[in-house]
């Protein structure tokens, strides 16, 4: 084995983190849910703004008002979702009307009542993004949390009836938290945060809703799919945690500008959010690679704009912090992957639908999820500012030599603060370049990520001359690798990951310098441990086999990105 | 948008070879002009005569030669140095530079990362490890408002103020606007480009062609000759253009096809002349010996020559000159080897190269 120059962080389950504001009267977010009403006002006075400039004269808004009519009337007949408010119909058909009165009109009045038409239509938008946080809820929704797994976690592992209601185990023993958790909580106390977790289950936003808790950070607030708000738990929980409603549906202009000022005031108001920047949860169980820029461009731009109003004694500066969640069990990983070949093969046209839609299939899921599959592990990385800098304790910038640097000179222009979209646009893709670069820093590597990438790669080498979907087509019966052959090559890929490691693009567990055969022994184990067809498995003749190939696949993604497969 | 007249930073331009006092010279008719040159010979020279590199300065201009005191007084940097010497150029500047620098280099030239690739033959280089200068810029320095000159600009025709253009690219608007308005006279149109690295891989590679175009006029032939040459050579450029990441679009342009005819057809550029004295059978170390400023070309061809072994590419153009150069093949046989089977030999690098 190559020798480690640095160690793999151990994780002090025991560690504890007191909450950084104990009054929750000076939360930023709950600020926000007191002035709920007028920060709603600011929000649609703002986005009414922006869509007059987007849209500077009449005939130009009313193209866009008549468009976003039709397409709304399109989503509501061809998808209806039960979170729909009743009255849809009766505001659009008003809408409908109170255009053609508009195309009758006088030049004068004309542009008022477009004006109106506009603003009341940001107004419907806004006011269903707009969370409703509530700290009491807030509270007992993370009490129930807290409790709730606790008590399963314990039923679970000790499996006695009796130590249902024990403390023996915590959730800090299940998900251990890694990385710069001391520095998150500092950056938290002197600007506002923006986390950027990866996307893998439908589990991470409860993951690291629990995540921000234990480290003691206030709550958060995020965007969730308007789909989840369709379960009554959900919502509730959704609701309490901070969660502001994002429609996928809905794609047009005077929405998503609504939905981007909402997020753009609330960081300038100081709220730290949490964002999916991947969007949707990682089909091929591959990191991200590509980011959506749209919210990521909200923080860009709430940075200037702090910078430009420059308040005294305000802490003004926004951190982008990555986090990786780690699993070696992805419950909905069976469904992903095949969504994932359909599209990528285009066998047919894949049409999303979620298979947890229902409460009830969401409780199952929440009792299998944290009943079975062992230990998650949730990597936080270190802060950077907009422009993907890294900065230190206190909050300032470095540049690549270490030497502090003022964040603020990136929006300069011939000596004074420029708003420029164009110039924001290629800084939020620069960052975005960048938290990629940091999630494959960050990930941390366990046994049985590396295990399905060796068994995975093994099979793919054995038959180089089939493509990837003949390859997944291969019954499962006629793949076997030998178990000394793939001592060896999990070995040499091992040995490449401690190289990594070394050199710092890499992150991996304490338990991958173990012993080789208890290594390999803990990935198989371990990884998709809980599904009915086991991704690998050890054969009676101690071979390494797979029950299905496409699980494996998905968990041999986790390490696509590396270029392991050259020292196969 | 301060006006002018609250804000009269200087312009910085760094590198006082004959392209740069060339770029210092238009600027100056816009806007104050500090400009760097290494060697303080340069200062006493023109503090003397007046003249650089032959050329009268704009009364604009300011020499200095301390490098930190142009950072710190300007906003926009014009770097303009042999590539060899960029990396270091970077280094020294990096210390100085802030967030709000905006820097458009005109520099025609690639870098390899790998130390002692000249001299390790045995060294692998990958298209990684070829580094465009704001690639370099950017990787080691905290700048990020990045942009490139490219276009036909020979320094003397831009000196006796001949009517000429330039593309000024960047990925940022503000910096095209900027360089547009610093640079934009009655006789000097500027136009804009988003593909930062399509120019700036139109303008390194030409310089092989243009090489390859003095070795034909050197040899006593003329414009049928020449007109293949910059057809077929234009495909090359292409190709290794594509290798290296970049879209077809810039190469047809003002920096790339026009680029391309001014150097392969001027007596005025240095990897013409370059090219010119081999063909009159003249060696390379004695050519190199007597030039005063560097022929970007000449590392250009090693730098490419290197990278295609690793992805067994053929680009015939190039391979002929760089057989000529180390001394394995006469012109002449060049020149027969070209002639036998060029449309075969670039057929093999389209297919290869579409294969990327």
């Amino acid at each position: 084995m190559k020798k480690l120059k640095r160690n793999p962080q151990v994780i002090d389950t025991s560690k504890t983190y007191p909450p950084i504001l104990s009054d929750d009267e000076v939360w930023p977010v709950v600020k926000l849910a007191k002035n709920r009403k007028e920060f709603m006002e600011r929000v649609i006075e703002e986005s009414f703004q922006r869509l007059k400039s987007i849209r500077p004269n009449i005939s130009s808004l009313i193209e866009e008002l008549e468009l976003t009519r039709y397409r709304e009337k399109l989503r509501y007949k061809t998808t209806p979702w039960k979170v729909d408010p009743d009255d849809e119909v009766f505001f659009w058909n008003g809408v409908k009307s109170r255009l053609l009165e508009l195309n009758g009109a006088e030049k004068a009045t004309k542009q008022q009542m477009a004006d109106q038409i506009l603003r009341d239509i940001i107004s419907r938008y806004v006011h269903e993004i707009t969370g409703n946080f509530k700290p009491s809820h807030y509270r007992l929704a993370r009490r129930i949390i807290k409790f709730g797994f606790a008590r399963l976690l314990n039923a679970a592992r000790i499996k006695k009836f009796g130590s249902f209601w024990s403390g023996d185990l915590t959730l800090q023993d299940k998900i251990q938290i890694t990385g710069e958790t001391d520095q998150v909580r500092k950056l938290a106390k002197i600007g506002t945060v923006v986390i950027v977790p990866t996307h893998f289950s439908n589990l991470d936003s409860i993951l690291i809703g629990w995540v921000i808790h234990t480290l003691g950070l206030p709550p958060f607030i995020y965007g969730a799919g308007l789909n989840l708000f369709n379960m009554e738990i959900f919502a509730y929980f959704m609701n309490s945690l901070g969660a502001y409603k994002v429609d996928r549906r809905k794609k047009n202009l005077i929405y998503l500008e609504s939905l981007r000022t909402y997020s753009s005031m609330a960081l300038r108001d100081g709220c730290h959010s949490l964002f999916f920047p991947g969007g949707t949860r990682s089909r091929s169980g591959k990191i991200e690679t590509r980011l959506k820029l749209g919210l990521l461009g909200t923080a860009v731009e709430a940075q200037r704009i702090n910078y430009e109003k420059n308040e005294e004694g305000r802490h003004n500066k926004i951190f982008i912090v990555p986090v990786v969640t780690n699993y070696n069990f992805v419950l909905e990983a069976p469904a992903l992957i095949r969504s994932y070949l359909e599209q990528k093969g285009q066998e047919r046209y894949y049409v999303d639908g979620d298979r947890y839609e229902k409460s009830g299939r969401i409780l199952k899921f929440l009792v299998e999820f944290f009943t079975k599959g062992n230990n998650i592990s949730v990597s936080v990385g270190r802060g950077l500012d907009l422009l993907g800098n890294y900065v230190d304790d206190e909050g300032m910038s470095l540049d690549k030599q270490g030497n502090r640097i003022n964040t603020k000179d990136y929006f300069l222009y011939r000596g004074i603060i420029t708003a420029n979209v164009q110039r924001e646009e290629e800084y939020t893709r620069m960052l975005s370049e960048v938290i990629v670069k940091e999630y494959h820093r960050i990930n941390r590597v366990q046994a049985s990520h590396l295990v399905a990438f060796t068994a995975f790669q093994m099979i793919r080498a054995k038959h180089r001359n089939l493509d990837l979907y003949s390859l997944l087509r291969l019954p499962v019966d006629e793949v076997e690798i030998e178990y000394s052959e793939f001592r060896k090559a999990f070995s040499r890929l091992r040995n490449r990951v401690i190289e990594l490691f070394n050199k710092g693009k890499i992150d991996m567990a304490t338990h991958m310098t173990d012993d080789i055969d208890s290594v390999i022994s803990l990935g198989i184990a371990n990884v998709g441990m809980y599904h009915s067809h086991r991704p690998l498995i050890k054969g009676k003749k101690g071979n390494i086999e797979t029950r299905d190939i496409n699980n494996l696949y998905y968990y041999h993604n986790r390490m696509d990105g590396y270029d392991l497969e050259k020292f196969l | 948008m301060t006006s002018k007249n609250f804000y009269n930073k200087p312009v910085g331009v760094i590198g006082a070879g004959s392209f740069g006092s060339a770029i210092a010279n238009i600027l100056a008719k816009n806007t104050e002009v500090m400009l760097y040159a290494r060697n303080p010979q340069i200062t006493k020279d023109l503090s003397e005569t007046g003249l650089l590199h032959g050329v009268v300065m704009h009364p604009r201009i300011s020499l200095t030669n301390d490098l930190q005191q142009v950072v710190e007084q300007c906003d926009v940097l014009f770097p303009i140095v042999p590539s060899e010497n960029f990396p270091g150029l970077v280094d020294d500047l990096s210390p100085y530079l802030k967030p709000y620098h905006f820097l458009i280099h005109g520099t025609k030239g690639l870098n390899v990362s790998k130390k002692d690739w000249k001299k390790d033959e045995s060294i692998k280089i990958d298209k990684e490890d070829v580094y465009t200068m704001s690639r370099l810029i950017r990787e080691r320095t905290l700048a990020v408002r990045i942009g490139c000159l490219a276009g036909p600009n020979l320094a003397k025709e831009l000196a006796d103020n001949q009517p000429a253009a330039t593309v000024v690219a960047s990925h940022f608007d503000e910096v095209i606007t900027e360089g547009q308005r610093l640079l934009r006279n009655d006789r000097f149109q500027v136009y804009g480009s988003k593909d930062l690295l399509g120019i700036e891989l139109t303008g390194v590679l030409k310089n092989i062609i243009a090489i390859a175009a003095g070795a034909l006029s050197g040899m006593g032939y003329g414009d049928n000759a020449r007109s293949l040459l910059i057809s077929r050579g234009m495909i090359e450029m292409i190709y290794l253009g594509q290798m290296l990441g970049a879209n077809t679009q810039a190469f047809l342009g003002l920096a790339g096809i026009g680029d391309l005819i001014a150097t392969c057809s001027s007596k005025l550029s240095r990897n013409f002349t370059v090219g010119e004295r081999l063909g009159k059978g003249e060696k390379l170390p004695d050519i190199l010996a007597s030039m005063e400023e560097t022929a970007e070309g000449i590392n250009t061809i090693k730098i490419i020559i290197r990278l295609m072994k690793g992805y067994q590419l053929r680009a015939p153009i190039t391979e002929s000159l760089d057989k000529v150069i180390s001394g394995e093949m006469t012109i002449e046989e060049a020149l027969r080897f070209l002639m036998k089977s060029p449309l075969t030999s670039i057929l093999i690098l389209c297919e290869l190269s579409s294969s990327l």
